[in-house]
């Protein structure tokens, strides 16, 4: 007998339909698996058939073929379990065959017959919606996830679950949903004492979107500050956060019970990290850390060890807002639009700018060391703040303002910014102009003095760019050894 | 591409005990051999005080009619040369290897910009690499041509005290910038301060040591250049100013000439 079950494979974030036909004959006992499988999606006949026995199920011991079409299309991974499972059981007229074929399903199955979530599982329920399929099985713990796509997730913790539901013997186990949206990491920016240049710059990074750069010497708090980023941007909107939670379930990524990620991402790879790994890509073609930052930020710290491949293959994602993937079979589009930030120290020994040390680093080291961030990188900063090391006296301050205090400030910058963006004033083009001349800004240094000055006045909540708008924008100007 | 013979060479340069067979010439020298002639030289890497300083001091001799002497490297010497450039004043750059080496290439369009507004020099034939050798033989004709040499920053065994050695025997002007006494670029200025060079406080004691007359700067003060050197969290601290209204006013200072920011820390251009 023929069944048939449907589930949807994954290309890039795209959901493809995948019919998993299974045909139950008489003949010699044995399985086959077809339909250009990989190997863990070859291994699913021995889960497949220990979780058929385990459910106390029937195992068809004749000759059973399971073909997965389209032909054509790689299927990876372990998703396939369920399906397959589900499919042999209709062909040997274990369950309803019309019944299964109104659903879709995934999900991979333990030798017990327990059935374990995957990744990217909203991408399958999506997929199933688009296509009219109402229902998505799937393991319990993935119901969250899937129901984002706004199906109805039938949740099981067993392969026997499914099919008694499907039998109509059951109703699904209950999902009890929680409110879905994953918690932001408590980091506040009260924690950070002193800096007080750092922090306002950071407040700017985070109301223009800026990519900016910090330097100064080991242990000053670039990487604390860098991480606060996160808690003072606004919460992302629907459509957003459902496109970056897709990113993240893809990766595997998403926390079963708050799958929702309903604010800016973070993310911040170790400098050793390859190509592929941070614009993604690799056999499976997954989504990089920059896609992973899509919509939140990429903080690379100790921005001058990164591989310079890595770093230049960064150029694409600042430029358009999106990776493209390519490969002999086709190419795959993930987005990546992340703000960018970056941590250095101003010399390889790290001692430069910290008034306790004696920087031993010849002219001909620091200037390799700086060269080896592309100009064209360095280009990409519209921010560039010093820090040196702070004098004792001022790790002693009072905690600073909590991110709950700047972050309103920043969503009434966004919402300025975005409905009526400030101009400059002609007092404020000649300062600017001024400016160009006695600091030898390049042009390109020119455009980014002007857009940060653009969002200063924004949170200023000015009506027009003034000259002090302009002035202040000047001080977070690259230093002419970094600017091009 | 042009050279001067021995007998064609400054009266200066001509005076010490082994001056140059040849001078190739990339620019003008007629221009620059009718004034007096100062060197300023230093660390390759300095300190961004270092750097300020050689910065404004090229500028202030310049524009006071001085011609800046200097090596074309990094750090110290590239500072002044630019120093130099920055008010149209001239600027001799005397290479170590041949004139038509872009050496180091990091400078090669600073090169450019001093053959031509003034001139760069070389008793070394065109084509010769650059090489350690060199560099202090081009350092005697630096001091050579200079009436007084300054050293703005320099470790202990530094190439710059070589050129101050050169001056000595020579028996000219021999000026050092008081630095940080805990500062290892310090420790070459700060031994010949000890060793009987005239302290450097201000471009004025060179004009004074040769006669030139220095017009009295306009004073401008603005009450937060006394507080500098800082970075702008103190400032911030002390003036008891937003970080946002601190910045619009630091970089005021910068466009004004007043004032500059290296490794996070601003200092008043005196």
């Amino acid at each position: 007998m023929l069944a048939r079950a449907v589930t949807f494979a994954l290309v890039g974030l795209e959901p493809r339909r995948v019919e998993v036909e299974a045909h139950v004959q008489s003949g010699v006992p044995a399985f086959t698996l077809v339909g250009l499988a990989d190997r863990a999606c070859q291994e699913a006949k021995q889960r497949v058939r220990s979780g058929i026995k385990s459910a106390q199920l029937e195992w068809p011991g004749n000759k059973s073929t399971v073909n997965l079409a389209p032909a054509e299309l790689k299927k990876e991974g372990s998703g396939f379990d369920l399906p397959i499972a589900l499919a042999l059981l209709a062909a040997s007229g274990q369950i309803p065959r019309e019944r299964l074929a109104e659903h879709a399903s995934c999900g991979e199955l333990a030798l017990d017959g327990r059935l374990r979530r995957v990744g990217g599982v909203l991408g399958v329920a999506e997929g199933a919606r688009r296509a009219g399929l109402e229902r998505v099985v799937c393991a319990y713990d993935a119901c969250a996830e899937a129901s984002l796509a706004g199906v109805e997730a039938i949740g099981v913790r067993h392969l026997a679950e499914a099919v008694a539901y499907l039998r109509g013997e059951t109703e699904p186990p209950e999902f009890v949903a929680t409110n879905g949206t994953a918690r932001l990491p408590p980091l506040d920016l009260a924690d950070v004492r002193g800096q007080e240049r750092a922090r306002r710059a950071l407040e700017l990074a985070a109301a223009g979107r800026h990519n900016m750069l910090l330097g100064g010497p080991p242990g000053i708090g670039k990487t604390m500050l860098a991480r606060r980023l996160p808690s003072i941007l606004p919460p992302l909107e629907e459509e957003a956060a459902l496109e970056v939670t897709r990113i993240h379930s893809v990766a595997g990524l998403v926390d079963p019970d708050h799958p929702l990620i309903g604010y800016a991402p973070f993310r911040a790879p170790h400098h050793s990290a390859s190509t592929a790994a941070i614009v993604g890509g690799g056999p499976r073609l997954r989504p990089g850390e920059a896609s992973l930052a899509h919509r939140g930020v990429l903080l690379l710290d100790e921005l001058a060890e990164f591989q310079r491949p890595a770093l230049e293959a960064l150029r694409q994602p600042l430029e358009d807002g999106e990776i493209l993937v390519a490969r002999a079979a086709g190419s795959v589009r993930f987005p990546a639009r992340f703000q960018l930030i970056g941590t250095m120290n101003l010399c390889p020994c790290g001692a430069r700018g910290d008034p306790g040390a004696q920087c031993s680093c010849s002219a001909q080291r620091i200037a390799r060391y700086r060269d080896r961030l592309s100009r064209a990188l360095l280009d990409r900063f519209d921010i560039v703040v010093t820090v040196p090391r702070p004098r004792a006296t001022e790790l002693q301050a009072t905690r600073g303002e909590g991110s709950d205090a700047v972050r309103p400030r920043v969503v009434a910058a966004r919402v300025r910014l975005a409905e009526a963006p400030p101009s400059r004033t002609p007092a404020a083009d000649e300062l600017l102009t001024r400016a160009v001349d006695r600091l030898r800004l390049s042009g390109r240094g020119r455009a980014k003095v002007a857009a940060v000055a653009r969002t200063i006045a924004a949170l200023a909540q000015a009506e027009a760019v003034e000259p002090e708008h302009v002035a202040e924008a000047l001080a977070y100007r690259a230093p002419p050894d970094l600017a091009t | 591409m042009s050279f001067l013979r021995r007998d064609e060479l400054p009266a200066l340069l001509r005076a010490i005990h082994d001056p140059p067979r040849r001078l190739y010439v990339r620019g003008d020298a007629a221009v620059v051999f009718a004034r007096p002639a100062v060197a300023i030289v230093g660390a390759r890497a300095c300190s961004p005080y270092g750097a300020q300083v050689a910065r404004m001091l090229g500028r202030q001799l310049a524009s006071a009619g001085v011609v800046v002497v200097s090596g074309l490297a990094r750090g110290v010497d590239g500072e002044a040369h630019r120093g130099a450039l920055e008010t149209q004043g001239h600027t001799v750059a005397v290479l170590g290897c041949g004139i038509d080496r872009d050496y180091p290439a990091a400078h090669a369009s600073l090169a450019r910009a001093v053959a031509e507004r003034s001139v760069l020099l070389s008793e070394y034939e065109p084509g010769v690499e650059p090489a350690p050798w060199r560099f202090p033989a081009r350092n005697r004709i630096v001091a050579g041509l200079c009436a007084a040499t300054v050293v703005v920053e320099a470790r202990e065994r530094s190439g710059a005290l070589i050129t101050a050695d050169f001056a000595l025997e020579e028996g000219r002007e021999v000026f050092a910038v008081p630095g940080e006494i805990t500062s290892a670029l310090s420790a070459g200025t700060n031994a010949l301060l000890r060793l009987g060079a005239t302290p450097l406080t201000a471009a004025a004691d060179v004009l004074e040591a040769l006669g030139i007359e220095s017009e009295p700067k306009a004073m401008t003060t603005h009450p937060l250049l006394e507080l500098l050197p800082a970075t702008a969290d103190e400032l911030a601290r002390r003036t008891g100013v937003t970080p946002a209204a601190l910045a619009a006013a630091l970089a005021e200072l910068e466009i004004g000439g007043l004032a500059a920011e290296g490794d996070g820390i601003y200092r008043a251009l005196a």
